[in-house]
């Protein structure tokens, strides 16, 4: 009896611990930003990063999803859906997740009060890659009408996992930076996302042109890394003037698969295999 | 609505077995039903209570005892004894029950989706040819397959209701299904055991071919390359990176621009 | 009345008509930490009716949710964002819904509203006891329940919403928070079962002792009223099962928080393992539900019918059989699991052979009925549908343990049509029927018996309109726990059926507001309860309504069985146990005496 209760004890102290694990210090963050009121960067000063991704080699075909067991969004697409892990073109990479990782300093950010949407439409994820802020609104919405669960598995954030069984919206925060967070619904397993989780506003996304932009940066010199999910990361170093513009180019290359990609590892408690841990202490 | 007690229409080799023991049992319960109803009915009204009456003064009767303790047991000692054989040429997939040209399958639950793989032209599995369809089983018809069952996360339960097939999924457990489908056409598969959120949607379609029409179906898909079904690139990079556990913790900002290979090397 | 000559003849109540006895405990001692067994059975009364009502709640979205899948529910939205954004009932929470239904009405009203309620109000009165053995344990274990119901109402509250894995949770899904989206909750929910499993226990122990030990000079064990037969064993069936529940839960408990994978693949953890210890409990448990409930309507139906019960001993042959054969036939919830198919063989015969006492049961209530003088009075309206209803349970329950069937309807609604015939028609009509026959006892009242009638009558009507087509719907392939059928098209074709079930659940639902508003009225202003309104022979009816602390002035002997109804030579036709025989009166006052 004595040893049960014990036990039972036990348990509860490590339930607690579970519960109270994720995310406590980096809410410092968002506390600071809404203290904080007021533009950081002034209008005057305000600089700008744009640059393009450059792909070279032979991108894997996009592959056409089957989409027969669910008409409803069958019928969305006129053009056969295909994949979008690798979306290349004209010798530019798209869906690059390009960020201010560094040089920033103490700044702190205001929450901004719109949200970002990420759209359930065709069975489909718009967009396939998403920047957000931390305490920003990540507005879910299901244009489909059927059921459609978003499972995020993030490493230090909380993660969630809800479904949407009708058109509805959906609102969800994240409060620690991420690079990157997998989203995925369960119900249609071929539909996948990342979401990028800065505590500043500064990142962007490539586009089909390989282009992207970033704006209204403190003058400053930045390290900047792009992220793919099949080719792993870029960093590069730039100085912006006040009101000036920099310039970054980041090489990509069909060889580069199958490198690392650092995204969400979900903190898996049952994973116990010896091989991880001695990889992990190296580091 | 449907009040009938009668069962679909059976499509497999042993459904109608299965079924001929349902109306088995359905007739004995039911004639006991209606028997003991009718008996609590009448005694009811009929003793009733009355101006100047009074109950028997009776602990019971033995004789009777025994009758309704021995007519019982033999009653559902027939009933356990006509289900065995039908249990066992349902559950047990070995070559007893299955014949030696059965054709094999793979069935991998995962939330919330049955992928069925298909040993393609060589009828082998573990083969080049294999193909994965989603939410799709494709059999044909008078003919055995045998099934290894299997589920990647949770518990789920293999659903044929036309053909009399249920059997769990359980993960890190591979578990032998036959079924002989008698009858070509559209049937369902679904998952029987609660396996989260999306359990209710968690259906595949049932496709029974004439043997020819199987064969064809066959071709056709083997014949394409492996479509989405297979992992996608980002999966599997994700999953190295899972398995090798190299991603880094909450700072990704430490870790240098170059990591990549170094990581790869160590994993 | 005919029971006037008896009250005041009677020496027990002679003695508790003097004053000196006087209750000088303080509000706090008398009723809210009370060690009488009589006050710690309304305690568990009010917690179980509490949560028979929450229970039945969450029944009502699940019904609302089933009869008009997607649609919001009239007000709903108080339920949240996470649950029901805009009163739409959302999968996860319909899941939950399902799992809290199951638990909430399985260990919070059921269990407790017949070993809880029942074993506190009965065993000492029926054994001609002061009280329980160990007044303070009894005392400890409502109060360990208590925190037991909060922890698991809590659950509602917390990020992830409550369990949802069902009420077995079943490992993996119950063990991981990833694939499940449920975080805090289902660890609150092996936490409060853990707690409530001490609860129980602490109940067991004290009834074992009770009735071992403190029967009255003359009660024989085969003079034990039936309800204290099936307590009796019903305490052992829980001192047995509930520790191997509360084992398993903390091994689920472990794999949910500190990495141990005991139900997980991972590692050589094997998920099945979870299913054999929470069947191993759980089909013990199923008896725990029925055992008090069969034991409650025999003492009804003999009284109702004034006739003795028909093979008493078999009747205690049959609980016993029941028991025994209980602990070995878990294996049949298990037929579809992956479990050696000719494990399900073997206990497919085990579970065949556990019908025949059930059977005996059934035979031997209908012998008691047989050329009895039946007064309809709304306990027996209610022992009556029990008898009823548990044929309809106990004849389904052989078409699931009948492996090759099980194959078709398991996990469909056919199980769930089952499940509420036995645990609604069987043990809930049977502990209404507990409650109307003993609320004057206790709380001193009677309850209106109009209001009960039509009580019944609808509970009647409205529960077989809800349960029935669900055996239609199991036997065309309708899944359990399905968030919404017409997902599959065969299944769209029974939405009719489906939303006849809800709109008879409402009113099935609806009708029990009859039974609050009695239950609750007749407290302040139902008709003075006579000592022994039903004429009666247990001990308690010999007391007055409600019974003083302690009981028993002068400790009552017993001359006879408890259900000697229209012996005939008598006037009246009833015989309390503790009369004595009329030819040596005067003898057995002596012996009365010895022992006061």
């Amino acid at each position: 009896m004595r040893r049960s209760i014990e036990a039972l004890t036990l348990a509860a102290v490590f339930a607690a611990f579970a519960c109270g694990g994720g995310g406590g210090g980096e809410e410092a963050d968002t506390d600071v930003a809404v203290e904080e009121a007021g533009p950081v960067v002034s209008p005057d000063s305000a600089a700008t990063i744009t640059g393009v991704v450059n792909f070279t080699g032979t991108a894997p075909a996009m592959e056409p999803i089957d989409m027969s067991e669910e008409p409803t969004c069958a019928e969305q697409h006129t053009e056969p859906a295909t994949t979008e892990t690798v979306v290349a073109s004209d010798g530019k990479l798209a869906n690059v997740f390009v960020y201010v990782k560094d040089g920033l300093g103490d700044r702190a950010f205001p929450t901004p009060s719109t949200g970002v949407t990420i759209d359930q439409h065709g069975c489909v994820y718009h967009p396939h890659i998403l920047g957000i802020q931390t305490g920003q609104d990540l507005i879910i919405k299901n244009s489909d009408g059927i059921l459609h669960n978003i499972n995020t598995q993030p490493t230090v954030n909380q993660g969630f996992n809800v479904s949407q069984p009708v058109v509805m919206e959906t609102s969800k925060t994240f409060s620690s930076p991420e690079i990157m967070i997998p989203v995925k619904c369960d119900v249609h397993g071929w539909m996948h996302a990342y979401i990028g989780v800065q505590p500043h506003p500064y990142m962007a996304v490539s586009g089909s042109d390989g282009t992207f932009r970033i704006e209204n940066l403190p003058p400053g010199t930045y390290t900047i890394e792009a992220w793919h999910e099949t080719y792993g990361t870029q960093t590069q170093t730039v100085t912006v003037a006040a009101q000036g513009t920099g310039e970054v180019t980041f090489d990509y290359s069909s060889d580069m698969a199958g490198r690392p990609v650092p995204m969400g590892d979900p903190i898996d408690l049952h994973d116990h295999d010896p091989e991880s841990r001695v990889a992990s202490a190296r580091r | 609505m449907n009040w009938s007690w009668l069962l679909p229409e059976p499509v497999s080799t042993f459904g109608s077995e299965i079924d001929s023991i349902y109306y088995l049992i359905l007739v004995i319960t039911g004639a006991i039903f209606v028997l003991v109803e009718i008996t609590l009915v009448v005694f009811m009204l009929r003793y009733r209570h009355r101006e100047g009456r009074r109950a028997e003064y009776s602990h019971g009767h033995s004789t009777l005892e025994v009758v309704w303790t021995v007519v019982p047991f033999i009653l559902v000692m027939v009933i356990a004894w006509m289900s065995m054989s039908v249990w066992l040429e349902a559950k047990i997939a070995n070559q007893a029950h299955v014949p030696a040209n059965a054709l094999p399958l793979r069935v991998t639950a995962k939330q919330f989706e049955w992928n069925v793989t298909y040993p393609g032209l060589d009828e082998k599995l573990d083969t080049a040819d294999d193909y994965v369809k989603r939410n799709q089983l494709h059999l044909p018809v008078n003919r055995a397959v045998r099934i290894d069952l299997t589920s990647e996360d949770v518990i789920h339960s293999f659903f044929l209701p036309d053909m009399r097939v249920k059997q769990d999924a359980v993960p890190g457990m591979v578990i032998g299904v036959w079924v002989q489908p008698t009858k070509a056409g559209e049937y369902t598969l679904g998952c029987a055991e609660l396996c989260g959120l999306g359990h209710y949607r968690m259906k595949g379609s049932v496709t029974v071919h004439e043997a020819d029409a199987f064969r064809s179906w066959v071709m056709e898909e083997g014949a394409q390359p492996p479509a989405v079904e297979t992992p996608a690139p980002a999966d599997s990079a994700g999953a190295d990176i899972e398995a090798a556990s190299v991603s880094p913790a909450p700072d990704h900002e430490q870790s240098s621009q170059k990591p990549a290979t170094e990581e790869e090397e160590q994993a | 009345m005919s029971t006037m000559p008896l009250e005041v003849g009677h020496p027990s109540i002679q003695h508790w008509a003097e004053p000196g006895h006087a209750d000088d405990r303080s509000f706090i001692r008398k009723y809210v930490f009370s060690t009488d067994h009589k006050v710690i059975g309304c305690q568990f009364l009010i917690l179980s009716l509490t949560f028979l009502l929450i229970g039945g709640l969450l029944a009502m979205l699940i019904r609302w949710q089933l009869g008009w899948p997607g649609t919001a529910i009239p007000g709903g939205a108080i339920l949240g964002e996470a649950k029901a954004p805009g009163g739409i009932i959302l999968p996860e929470f319909y899941n939950s819904l399902v799992t809290m239904h199951g638990t909430i009405m399985i260990f919070f009203a059921i269990m407790p509203l017949l070993v809880g309620v029942f074993g506190n109000w009965l065993i000492p009165l029926h054994v001609g006891a002061a009280d329980m053995a160990f007044p303070r344990l009894n005392m400890m274990s409502f109060w360990t329940a208590v925190p037991a119901g909060l922890i698991m109402l809590s659950s509602f509250f917390v990020t992830g919403g409550s369990a949802a894995a069902g009420w077995t949770a079943y490992a993996p899904l119950s063990a991981s928070p990833e694939l499940s989206g449920v975080y805090m909750g289902q660890k609150l929910w092996c936490i409060s079962l853990i707690v409530l499993g001490f609860s129980s226990l602490m109940g067991a122990v004290n009834y074992i002792t009770t009735i071992v030990n403190m029967r009255a000079p003359g009660m024989k064990w085969m003079r034990l009223p039936l309800p204290i037969w099936a307590l009796f064993i019903t305490a052992i069936l829980v001192l047995l099962a509930i520790p191997v529940l509360t084992g398993a839960l903390i091994l689920l408990l472990f794999d949910q928080t500190i990495g141990t994978t005991f139900f997980l693949p991972k590692n050589g953890g094997q998920p099945l393992m979870w299913q054999h210890l929470f069947w191993y409990f759980g089909h013990p448990e199923v008896y725990i539900l029925i055992l008090p409930a069969m034991g409650i309507a025999s003492e009804v139906l003999s009284n109702g019918a004034r006739k003795p019960v028909f093979g008493y001993k078999f009747m205690v042959y049959a609980i016993v059989a029941i028991a025994f054969l209980g602990w070995i036939v878990w294996g049949h919830h298990m037929f579809q699991s992956g479990m050696n198919p000719l494990l399900g063989a073997t206990f497919m015969t085990s579970t065949m052979i556990i019908a025949v006492p059930s059977a005996i049961k059934v035979f031997n209530w209908l012998g008691t009925l047989y050329r009895g003088d039946i007064h309809f009075h709304v306990p027996m309206l209610n022992a009556l549908a029990f008898v009823a209803m548990f044929v309809i349970g106990g004849l389904s329950g052989v078409f699931m343990a009948s492996t090759p069937v099980d194959i078709y309807i398991h996990d469909t609604y056919f199980i769930v049509a089952h499940i509420h015939y036995v645990l609604f028609g069987g043990s809930l009509f049977a502990i209404f029927a507990g409650i109307y026959f003993w609320y004057p006892k206790f709380f001193g009242r009677m309850m209106s018996s109009t209001l009960g009638k039509i009580h019944f009558g609808l509970t009647f009507v409205f529960y077989n309109m809800v349960f029935f087509p669900m055996h239609n719907l199991g036997l065309d392939g309708m899944m359990r726990r399905l968030y919404d059928p017409n997902q599959y098209e065969y299944l769209a074709e029974f939405q009719p059926m489906n939303t006849f079930i809800s709109v008879s659940a409402l009113l099935l639902g609806a009708a029990q507001l009859i039974f609050m508003f009695n239950f609750l009225w007749s407290l302040k202003f139902g008709k003075k309860a006579p000592s022994n309104p039903w004429n009666a022979n247990s001990l308690e009816w010999t007391l007055p309504s409600p019974p003083p602390h302690g009981n028993f002035a002068t400790m009552p002997t017993v001359y006879r069985g408890p259900y000697e109804y229209s012996a005939p030579g008598r006037e009246e036709d009833y015989w309390p146990q503790n009369e004595p025989p009329a030819e040596s009166g005067r003898r057995a006052t002596q012996h009365e005496g010895v022992h006061a």
